[in-house]
């Protein structure tokens, strides 16, 4: 909300200056968030007035105006078509300054003299555009410096303020809370009775009662819609960042700003019979005062004639009954809507206005008469007309009500942690509007009408909190019982896996949790990832069923910008639609393409190929203890090469993860021109660490006996090595493979695996006998199973 | 000495002087010394003399063997020295050039940032936790005391997937979902993503939390001041004006919101903290009597606070990046500046 700090003074007016004003609203939980000039800085404009106009020999847009500036005439050349004569106007004299240092000199404008200028609003830094010069009132006292005469040394301070202080959504309310800060009081406008001229009345049923219990209004006859709101109402507008409309228009927006009360008047000659608030019909239209069409229904509050919808109650007027500058006759309307039949309305309809934003927030529903004979009397003053009687229906006594809320010493001492003094707490009460009553353990506070937001024990606690000072309550350190607490041994923790891939050369990466549906279907096109109902744009409009696509699209931004290789992961939550509901599980995926390594000079680098990036994975897998329990089986995954694949096993068969080379077609599609490995794991696959158990050393020596066998390539390294496993012999320690080889003196379809066995016993020191008879034991499965042969 | 075997070593040392290589000195040894050497034949000569001439004689030949083997040696261990100089020479690199391998990476700035944040309350005990990202309106809006149709709702920009389900807003859901499922006393801090469909300059649709609550019998907002105050101060590392100002969350009562003094112009007003001196930088407050009652904790014998904190703002702040959206740019270039 914006307001002129000059209006705010005008109610209550400490003395502080607006710095001080400022930072005391923002620690009393009114932020403000700005304070701005409500005029640009200018100096030496005063009203002046146009005397006669000549036209410009020489130029035909310009024309040779004299204007009296109160103590001289003036010759001044002016180029806007709106110059008249006797029009008042702002004249910077010779020697003025207008906003951007711009000094006004005696010049000559086509051979003829000017000495000032002749300003529009633009020009005063008081609007962003302007199409012509700025016409000040008839009344405007010719010579009188226009900052004293339109106020302008004045500031619009806006305030941020948080839904449940709607009581301050209006100069009064904040006003109030300045007055019990500075513990001084408000002169709040005094609204009198308007006299009741004509007999004419609108009946008014409400039917709606529980979203209406207040529904006021009057018709007022034989105004002029046409005139001018007079200037320093139109001021107080713009400071609040409101538009002059018309003074009808205007003067309930002024009532709003300066009550927080919203009225609004239709234009009685288009009605046709009494008002009726009740509920919307299915099917009825409403054309809004923004041209808006929209479809009522039975949730919505509407006020009606007898024969349509007129406004959306609370909301915004419908078109048809608006007022307008021929408008003669009005039924102005005031009325109390519940937050609770208001909330959501307006959004509902992609609408906000200043006054949905009040009754939905909650209005003072004792401020209605008060509103309207305030609005009467502004109207009567500057549109003329005569006002009828007030027609009301109010069913209200459970709003009107304020509840009894019991405040308990011992509480307020345990939630803040500090004991404040009773007659300060009283005070602070008091101040607050509320009514404050001593009871046993503490006291019972009735708060006023326009507090809302105040309903239990808390409420107070923070009211009395917010009005003693924060800043003023203590802080202390914790003390409270603190059990030792750890971690269990068994668990790998996710930092651990970070970390261990940072040391591995990786990147972490955070890419957003929603992708693009279209790449997502190329990575993962069996799975539907759930689509959101609102989302940003269509590249960010699926959760992601994979890792994969964020790291991609991280990868191809890195390769468009020179970066040869890259190398990242990511872990985060992937999102797999079930029948009832959505797993979300973490993963953990990597990317790995470019060179092994950066370049470097000492040595020749190669290209990244699957075992770089499985290695990868097998470390990570290796973090669980137990490694060895996973398994790599060659399968076919959608985004993957077929022959570069492997989906990642646990030891009970389920799949835990894929690791491979990006689809060739995959890569071309996606525009990259160099290959991609990729792996994806779920986190809590190796979450499980297993504690190590000691096994004792053997005391005998370790030896080695290496052997190449030629087999068919079909045959995996993983079956050459389950088959030497099989045999259970407790003096295999370990299978190493050091070379792969096919070429010369290899058959074609054949390949040469050299294998190294690393043979100990726990009990004796292994003979030539007892190697030969274990490796020929090796060599006999693997032919048999394997069909593998000895190469010589 | 015998002229002539003076002769042979001055002969054989001024050979010795000529060569440069241990090969050749050893030629030289075989040619004095070896079976047909100089000197084994001048022994052979010792059979024609008498008896009486003999030792003497035998005692010159092997004073000058004698003579001309240490000059031998010291040849070899002279040789010996170069040889090993020159190698060494030989072998020198230029320890300026760049070490071989792989360069390790680094975690992200909003890792790194989040784990700063969790290793300072964990030192007092905070636990973490954690909870899904998809959630229900429940756990996100109502049992937080944020009804259908509530204004804050309007605040949070949520993103749907249907009417029940979301992507959470906030970290607070963890709060209730931890609150359900442990009795007090808890302390818990839970980091994470969460959503809000909005984006410009200042906002990413996605970003991080670190939401932290306590619950016991006598939490206080004194404790909560103490504790926030202490956290700040520790994640700056250094004394930094903490101001306290009260602000709403309808979880929390009494809430505030907490500025920091700019750690960009140290309070003195520049363009990152809008020229006020001070940067928001965390929402706190004592848990709302609603919240417990949704989550069955007796809010009479129990108090509580909680608090939430942005935490790509406090990287922001803490490294001073200017620009919210490199964090999810993921280029190399902006994240290797965290390694």
């Amino acid at each position: 909300m914006h307001f002129s700090e000059a209006w705010l003074r005008e109610i209550v007016n400490p003395s502080i200056n607006t710095k001080q004003l400022v930072e005391q609203l923002t620690m009393a939980g009114l932020e403000v968030e700005g304070v701005e000039p409500a005029a640009a800085d200018f100096s030496q404009i005063v009203v002046g007035e146009v005397v006669e106009i000549a036209p410009h020999p020489d130029a035909d847009k310009l024309q040779v105006c004299k204007v009296s500036s109160g103590t001289e005439q003036l010759q001044i050349v002016c180029g806007a078509r709106n110059v008249a004569v006797g029009m008042k106007v702002p004249l910077a004299l010779i020697g003025a300054v207008l906003p951007g240092d711009f000094k006004i000199k005696k010049s000559k404008l086509r051979g003829v003299e000017s000495f000032g200028m002749l300003c529009s609003d633009k020009e005063l830094g008081m609007a962003e555009s302007a199409d012509g010069l700025m016409a000040l009132p008839n009344d405007a006292p010719v010579g009188k410096d226009i900052r004293e005469y339109l106020q302008l040394n004045d500031n619009i301070i806006e305030v941020d303020l948080t839904p449940n202080r709607a009581d301050c959504l209006s100069l009064e309310g904040v006003a109030r809370e300045v007055g019990l800060l500075n513990k001084i009081d408000c002169q709040f406008v005094q609204s009198a009775e308007v006299k009741i001229e004509i007999d004419q009345t609108l009946s008014v049923s409400v039917e709606a009662v529980d979203q209406c219990p207040v529904y006021l209004g009057r018709v007022i006859s034989d105004l002029d819609a046409s005139r001018q709101t007079p200037l320093w109402m139109q001021e107080r507008l713009r400071r609040a960042g409101l538009r002059s409309l018309g003074p009808v228009v205007d003067v309930t927006n002024y009532v709003l700003l300066e009550l927080g009360q919203p009225l609004h008047a239709f234009d009685a000659e288009k009605l046709s019979g009494g008002i009726n608030v009740r509920m919307g019909r299915d099917d009825e239209k409403l054309l809004l005062l923004n041209d808006q069409e929209i479809l009522l229904d039975k949730e919505t509050l509407v006020i009606a004639d007898e024969s349509k919808p007129l406004a959306l109650a609370g909301i915004m007027g419908g078109a048809d009954s608006a007022v307008s500058s021929a408008t003669t006759s009005i039924f102005l309307e005031c009325a109390f809507f519940t937050p609770l039949a208001m909330m959501g309305k307006a959004r509902k309809q992609g609408l906000h206005t200043d006054s949905s934003h009040r009754f939905e927030r909650g209005v003072d529903p004792e401020l209605q008469l008060r509103a309207l004979e305030r609005a009467t009397g502004l109207i009567l003053d500057i549109a003329g007309g005569k006002a009828g009687a007030i027609v009301q229906q109010v069913s209200m006594s459970n709003f009107a009500e304020r509840k009894q809320i019991p405040l308990r010493k011992e509480r307020i001492n345990r939630l803040l942690g500090v004991a404040i003094e009773a007659s300060e707490i009283e005070d602070i009460f008091q101040r607050l509007g509320m009514h404050v009553e001593v009871a046993d353990d503490g006291w019972v506070i009735t708060p006023p009408g326009f507090r809302f937001d105040i309903a239990i024990e808390a409420d107070l606690i923070e009211e009395l909190g917010r009005v003693y000072g924060y800043d003023r309550l203590p802080r202390r350190s914790l003390m409270m019982r603190s059990d030792l607490k750890s971690k269990p041994e068994s668990l790998t923790e996710l930092d651990r896996i970070r970390d261990l891939l940072v040391d591995r050369g990786y990147q972490e990466a955070i890419t957003y949790s929603f992708v693009d549906e279209a790449l997502q279907k190329k990575l993962v096109p069996g799975i539907d990832g759930l689509k959101l109902k609102n989302p940003l744009s269509s590249e960010l409009s699926v959760m992601r069923t994979t890792l994969w696509a964020g790291l991609l699209r991280a990868a191809e931004r890195n390769l468009n910008r020179q970066q040869a290789r890259v190398q990242i992961f990511e872990a985060g939550l992937k999102f797999l639609p079930e029948e009832d509901g959505v797993i979300q599980e973490r993963y953990i995926a990597g990317l790995l393409t470019g060179s092994v390594a950066e370049e470097q000079w000492g040595e020749k680098l190669r290209s990244a190929d699957f075992y770089d990036i499985k290695s990868d994975v097998e470390a990570i897998l290796n973090l669980s203890g137990s490694g060895e329990d996973f398994r790599f089986e060659e399968a076919k995954h959608p985004a993957l090469h077929p022959g570069q694949s492997a989906q990642i096993v646990d030891k009970e068969g389920l799949i835990v993860g894929w690791v491979g080379l990006l689809h060739p077609v995959l890569e071309k599609e996606l525009g990259f021109d160099k290959q991609l490995f990729l792996f994806e794991l779920k986190e809590s696959s190796v979450a499980n660490y297993n504690i190590p158990a000691f096994k004792p050393l053997s005391k005998f020596p370790q030896v080695r006996r290496d052997i190449a066998v030629i087999v068919d390539e079909a045959v995996s390294y993983a079956s050459l090595r389950d088959c030497v496993n099989n045999l259970k012999s407790s003096a295999i320690k370990d299978l190493i493979v050091f070379d792969v080889y096919r070429g010369e003196g290899v058959e074609s379809g054949r390949k040469s695996v050299a294998l190294s066995l690393i043979l100990q016993d726990s009990s004796k020191t292994l003979v030539d006998a007892d190697i030969d008879a274990i490796v020929s034991q090796a060599l006999d499965a693997l032919e048999k199973e394997l069909d593998a042969k000895l190469r010589d | 000495m015998d002229k002539s075997l003076q002769e042979i070593v001055d002969q054989a040392v001024s050979q010795l002087d000529q060569v440069s290589d241990l090969k050749q000195v050893d030629e030289i040894r075989v040619q004095y010394l070896g079976k047909k050497g100089i000197f084994t034949q001048r022994m052979k000569t010792l059979g024609g003399l008498s008896a009486e001439e003999r030792p003497a004689a035998g005692q010159a030949i092997n004073d000058a063997k004698r003579s001309f083997q240490t000059q031998l040696e010291l040849r070899k261990e002279h040789l010996l020295a170069a040889q090993l100089e020159e190698r060494l020479a030989s072998e020198k690199v230029d320890v300026t050039l760049p070490g071989n391998g792989k360069r390790s990476g680094g975690i992200h700035p909003v890792t790194k940032t989040m784990r700063r944040i969790s290793h300072i309350f964990a030192s007092v005990g905070f636990e973490v936790a954690e909870g899904p990202e998809i959630e229900d309106d429940y756990h996100n809006f109502e049992a937080l005391n944020i009804p259908a149709h509530h204004p804050a709702r309007a605040m949070h920009d949520t993103f749907y997937f249907d009417e029940h389900t979301l992507l959470r807003t906030h970290t607070s859901p963890v709060q209730i979902r931890a609150m359900e499922n442990s009795k007090p006393p808890l302390k818990v801090i839970a980091p994470g993503r969460v959503y809000r469909c909005d984006s410009d300059l200042t906002h990413t649709p996605m970003f991080h939390q670190v939401e932290g609550f306590l619950v016991d019998t006598d939490a206080s907002f004194a404790d909560l001041k103490g504790l926030i105050y202490e956290f700040l101060t520790l994640f700056f590392e250094k004394e930094i004006q903490v101001r306290f100002r009260p602000s709403y969350f309808p979880f929390t009562e009494p809430s505030a919101e907490v500025d920091i003094e700019c750690v960009m112009c140290d309070g003195k007003g520049c363009r990152v903290c809008s020229h006020t001196g001070w940067l928001e930088v965390l929402g706190c407050g004592m848990i709302h009597p609603e919240v417990f009652k949704s989550v069955g904790i007796d809010g009479e014998e129990f108090t509580g606070f909680a608090f939430g904190m942005g935490v790509e703002r406090l990287a922001m702040l803490r490294y001073g990046i200017n620009d919210l959206r490199l964090f999810f740019e993921n280029d190399l270039n902006f994240l290797r500046q965290f390694n």
